[in-house]
């Protein structure tokens, strides 16, 4: 979707460059402004919080600038377990949600080509989700998911499942949720792929005897890259800033805490905004690392 | 064939689990928004409408949601103006910096929530400016402008400038112009881009909760209510909003087929 839609636009009926360059900069001005206001200088205001040290003799949460670069070793000595827990999260949410969605994005960009309704009707369900709070849905998820509910409960009545055993809490539970919260942004970017996919490249590997498997590996999968890089990219990024799936009151405990946890109650409880601030910082230097890497290693630059 | 790969059954039988997957919490929350629950929603305690008629007993519940209708409409109007405006812009004309507004269109939507919301928090406290409605309005316009920008650009794109051309031509104003010809064929992208604002204000939690101060929206009510309990007002106002959303997409689904079915008899 967005990372897609900045490099696929529609065919461009481009007008001659016009001399009015004024018209030009009067449009742009308003939200560019507000933009560089209201994401710029935030961004700016976030690194200059993250090397702030305690002002003398006050209150907790009061803090003036300094540059104290100490913040940043305090956060890598005390909080590298989370960094990694958060990154190894969302790798494997995204993995999983990319497995599930794989399928069922084939199933209507492909196989329900000849149902049109259908097929509209399958693209509601996906977003379908959204329509409702994710907060609800991942409680929702939590009390299916007890100890004392459905699926558990019958899972040891079975003997499945010893009697002490329990799911909510668990890191599995954790990255379950936060795989289920993201397929819809999985799924999309595949969909408008494979729905663009041109069959008789399929039919030629089938032509050229090449097994089922040779032709999605040589054939499909390829030609759905940009769908399936959109796709894990907005996976992804919000996964691993996530702290809602991670939190005691939804489906995590103490020892799931994410990056995103830390930084909530550092900013809440202890108001330490440089320790905060600092652990953001890192977070969105991570990620921006990552993403280049992976986008740069898929060969697919010119995607974003 | 195409088919061998993902052999023809399996792959119904697939989606089919998957939608019932993917729909599973949706319905946990209609049903339970009926449950004559009391104080926490956890077991099922029987069969009753009182969530629904009495909905704004549960005072927090109708507040907060109404905080969030606000701040939705007030951020989508404002969002979508400036995105619209962006838009043309990025189309129409040609201008130095156009990469770098590109990338500052785009980064925003790279940029995981929690560093905006941590971002901005740290900006309104520097300068002093006290959290609440506004400075959540403020955030949830900065990250809807991008996506108003991807969805009209498109619809822009896809515009004739002959259409303009001929009422230039026939001597409109180049502000009859825009109200008469551009505005109204831009018009199905600039509701799009509304509405998608819209839902993302309406759901946002992670940089409100960072911005809000004492103002509470929807979803941050339910993210503090989730720790003490949640009463079942909350489920019927998801539910109830679930349905609006439900009913407006397949309404405006028919409506474009039907649209469709007219031009091709044409």
């Amino acid at each position: 979707m967005a990372f897609g839609a900045f490099a696929t636009s529609a065919p461009v009926v481009e007008s001659a460059p016009r001399r009015r360059s004024k018209v030009a900069l009067l449009l742009l001005l308003p939200g560019i402004a507000y933009l560089a206001l209201f994401f710029l200088v935030p961004l700016v205001s976030l690194v200059l919080t993250s090397f702030q040290a305690k002002t003398p003799g006050t209150d907790i949460g009061v803090y003036e600038y300094a540059f104290k670069i100490e913040n940043y070793g305090f956060v890598f000595s005390t909080y590298s377990e989370h960094m990694l827990r958060s990154l190894l999260y969302a790798v494997v949410a995204t993995a999983l949600a990319l497995l599930f969605s794989y399928p069922l994005a084939y199933f209507i960009g492909v196989t329900l080509r000849k149902f049109p309704l259908l097929q509209a009707l399958s693209l509601t369900l996906v977003i379908a989700p959204f329509f409702i709070s994710f907060l609800l849905r991942t409680l929702a998820w939590k009390q299916i998911l007890s100890d004392e509910g459905p699926v558990i409960s019958t899972l040891k009545a079975l003997s499945l499942l010893g009697s002490d055993a329990h799911f909510t809490g668990t890191p599995g539970a954790v990255i379950f949720g936060l795989a289920y919260n993201f397929i819809p942004f999985m799924t999309l970017p595949i969909y408008t792929s494979l729905e663009k996919l041109d069959l008789r490249y399929v039919e030629a590997g089938s032509d050229l005897y090449a097994s089922p498997v040779r032709t999605f590996l040589s054939v499909t999968l390829p030609l759905s890259a940009p769908g399936v890089i959109s796709g894990t990219l907005l996976t992804f990024i919000p996964i691993s800033g996530d702290f809602v799936n991670a939190s005691n009151a939804f489906l995590g405990s103490s020892e799931t805490a994410m990056v995103g946890n830390v930084i909530e109650s550092q900013f809440f409880t202890s108001q330490n905004y440089p320790i905060a601030a600092a652990l953001s910082i890192i977070l969105m230097a991570a990620i921006l690392i990552l993403v280049s890497i992976y986008v740069r290693k898929s060969g697919t630059e010119d995607l974003v | 064939m195409i088919g061998r790969f993902f052999s023809r059954y399996t792959i119904w039988i697939y989606a089919v689990l998957a939608f019932v997957f993917l729909l599973i919490p949706i319905a946990y929350t209609i049903v339970f928004s009926f449950n004559d629950s009391r104080r926490t929603n956890i077991s099922w305690r029987g069969f009753t409408l009182d969530n629904w008629v009495y909905l704004c007993d549960e005072q927090g519940v109708c507040q907060s949601f109404l905080n969030s209708v606000i701040v939705g409409l007030v951020a989508t109007l404002l969002a979508t103006t400036l995105g619209t405006m962006i838009a043309i812009a990025l189309v129409r004309y040609r201008f130095r910096f156009r990469a770098a507004t590109t990338l500052l269109l785009f980064l925003p939507m790279a940029t995981p929530e929690i560093v905006l919301g941590t971002g901005l928090a740290a900006e309104f406290l520097t300068a002093g400016i006290p959290k609440g409605a506004l400075t959540v309005i403020l955030a949830h316009t900065m990250f809807c402008i991008s996506f108003v920008v991807v969805t009209v650009r498109a619809r822009v794109a896809s515009l004739d400038p002959a259409m303009e051309e001929a009422g230039r031509d026939l001597y409109a104003s180049p502000g009859q112009v825009f109200m008469r010809v551009t505005f109204p064929l831009l018009l199905p992208g600039i509701i799009a881009a509304a509405l998608l604002s819209f839902a993302l204000s309406f759901d946002d939690f992670i940089i409100t909760n960072f911005n809000s101060g004492p103002f509470t929206t929807f979803p941050k009510y339910l993210y503090t209510a989730a720790a003490k309990g949640m009463p079942a007002e909350a489920n019927v106002v998801a539910s109830a909003v679930f349905f609006i959303a439900i009913i407006a997409v397949v309404v405006s689904q028919l409506s474009a087929a039907a649209r469709r079915k007219r031009l091709a008899k044409q």
